[in-house]
């Protein structure tokens, strides 16, 4: 049965992250189960989490994906500082980093060019992220 | 020695963190690096926290973690998770009650869940352990919801076993029953101040009582696997006393959300610590431990073998067409099979 088991795609493990003082938590719950039914396993951080916990958990828990949440608009400081962990750690590199929330058009090509691979604003479905982590995920 | 290896044996978080993937996917090649990390293990203390959802293991966890943390040791946790065995998916959310730890990177914690993989879990436990082991971490924390067998082989990883009861509930106590009472080292009820702890404290003293008949029912079962061979005796270290010193389980009250209690639980889990090395069972234990772990490797590449071998042969299909047809039986198709297996066996141990 082992045997079965490897041939088959390894599992996706998924980071969702709510990071500084926003406390609205509803969409990450959401996409931490349609993450789960889509077979992937989810590490869901919990509320008010700092930019170092958020890194801790992402170099610990050895995810292939980060999701960042964040509806409080913070995300032009919290963000690069989670990249920053991330690379001091060794653990950039090899990892989707993906951010969910409102983040308005002229943040996004900041952010993208600190090395978020992309941005889910309001209006993107379950699918479209699903699909873009099975064809993003990194290569182990 | 790859690189990973060195890199974990420096120190590296990555690198430890990659380990611990490639154990839980089987990676090709981590059996190398366990290989590699044996022998740099055997310092750090190992414990197991187990009960029934919602019992708190994951706050106690958390504060005993912050308490070794404060006395300046470094810590690892491996938390275990269900998943779901429709999707395979899971959310491991055992992480949310770390609050304690936040940022420490010398507290390692790791979300493992269930895989729906048939026993192959407790294999995989005891790698991530030997990883932390190797690692460096003087204290090593496995919990696990603690229902049925899995689980129970999953605490025999640790050193000393903890089982958390919540109290006023009736059923649980009913639960621990099932195997779970007999592999406690420390009892703790938690939520010690919800109405009902006392009541708890008592049944549970009672089913304890009932259990201290049997004196070596306390540590692991480890005499009597070792009982299986004459020369892995584990009580080996008499110091004159005729009668071998037995261990009574203590039952500790905690509030782990507040953190009363917790120097009680850990003054306890001292103690058996110290019960183990006096009595030389911590040696029995790491004997029983390693034959449990090479029986059962052996069983998973024996069955591996066979697996390939029956592909070879057209796959098991055919031979259950045959067996519905009645032109053949299950045994004869078994013996078909090994024959040649045996026959190979035979003319090695003929050759040498």
């Amino acid at each position: 049965m082992s045997v079965e088991q490897e041939q088959t795609e390894r599992t996706i493990r998924c980071l969702v992250a709510k990071v500084g003082l926003d406390g609205h938590d509803r969409g990450a719950h959401v996409i931490a189960r349609a993450l789960r039914d889509a077979g992937f396993e989810v590490i869901y951080s919990g509320l008010h989490r700092a930019p170092d916990e958020v890194v801790q958990a992402a170099v610990q828990e050895d995810v292939d994906v980060v999701g960042i949440s964040i509806l409080s608009g913070a995300h032009n400081t919290l963000v690069p500082k989670i990249l920053d962990g991330l690379k001091e750690y060794d653990a950039f590199d090899d990892r989707l980093i993906l951010v969910g929330g409102i983040v308005p058009d002229d943040d996004q090509d900041e952010l993208r060019g600190q090395g978020v691979d992309e941005i889910f604003g309001p209006g993107a479905s379950m699918e479209e992220m699903i699909d873009y982590i099975h064809e993003n995920a990194p290569e182990r | 020695m790859s690189d990973l290896v060195a890199d974990l044996l420096a120190g590296k978080h990555s690198a430890l963190a990659r380990v611990i993937t490639q154990i839980e996917n089987r990676s090709p090649g981590y059996r190398e690096v366990i290989s590699d990390l044996h022998q740099h293990t055997g310092t750090a203390d190992v414990i197991g926290v187990t009960g029934s959802p919602g019992a708190g293991k994951s706050t106690l966890v958390d504060k005993v973690a912050a308490t070794y943390r404060e006395q300046d040791q470094t810590v690892g946790v491996i938390a275990i998770d269900p998943s779901s065995p429709f999707s395979g998916g899971a959310v491991l959310g055992d992480r949310i009650r770390m609050a304690s730890n936040a940022g420490d990177m010398d507290m390692f914690f790791r979300s493992m869940s269930a895989r729906g993989s048939l026993g192959g879990l407790s294999t995989a436990t005891t790698d991530a352990v030997t990883a932390l082991d190797a690692f460096g971490k003087d204290k090593i924390i496995v919990e696990t919801v603690g229902a049925g067998q899995n689980e129970v082989d999953i605490v025999r990883t640790a050193d000393t076993v903890a089982v958390l009861v919540p109290p006023g509930s009736g059923d649980d106590v009913q639960m621990l029953k099932a195997g779970i009472l007999e592999i406690g080292d420390v009892f703790v009820v938690n939520k010690a101040d919800l109405d009902g702890a006392d009541r708890t404290v008592q049944q549970l003293r009672e089913m304890l009582q009932g259990r201290s008949g049997r004196p070596d029912a306390g540590h692991h079962g480890a005499t009597e696997l070792a009982g299986d061979h004459g020369d892995a005796h584990a009580g080996d270290s008499d110091d004159g006393d005729d009668e071998p010193e037995t261990w009574d389980p203590p039952i500790v009250e905690t509030v782990a959300n507040r953190g009363e209690g917790v120097e009680d639980f850990l003054n306890a889990l001292a103690d058996h610590g110290d019960y183990l090395d006096r009595t030389g069972r911590r040696e029995g234990q790491a004997r029983e431990r390693f034959a449990a772990e090479i029986r059962t490797l052996l069983r998973e590449d024996a069955n591996e073998l066979l697996v390939e071998e029956l592909d070879r042969r057209g796959g098991i299909e055919q031979y259950v067409d045959a067996v519905i047809e009645r032109h053949t039986d299950p045994y004869t198709v078994v013996d078909e099979v090994l024959t040649p297996l045996r026959e190979c066996v035979d003319q090695r141990r003929d050759e040498s």
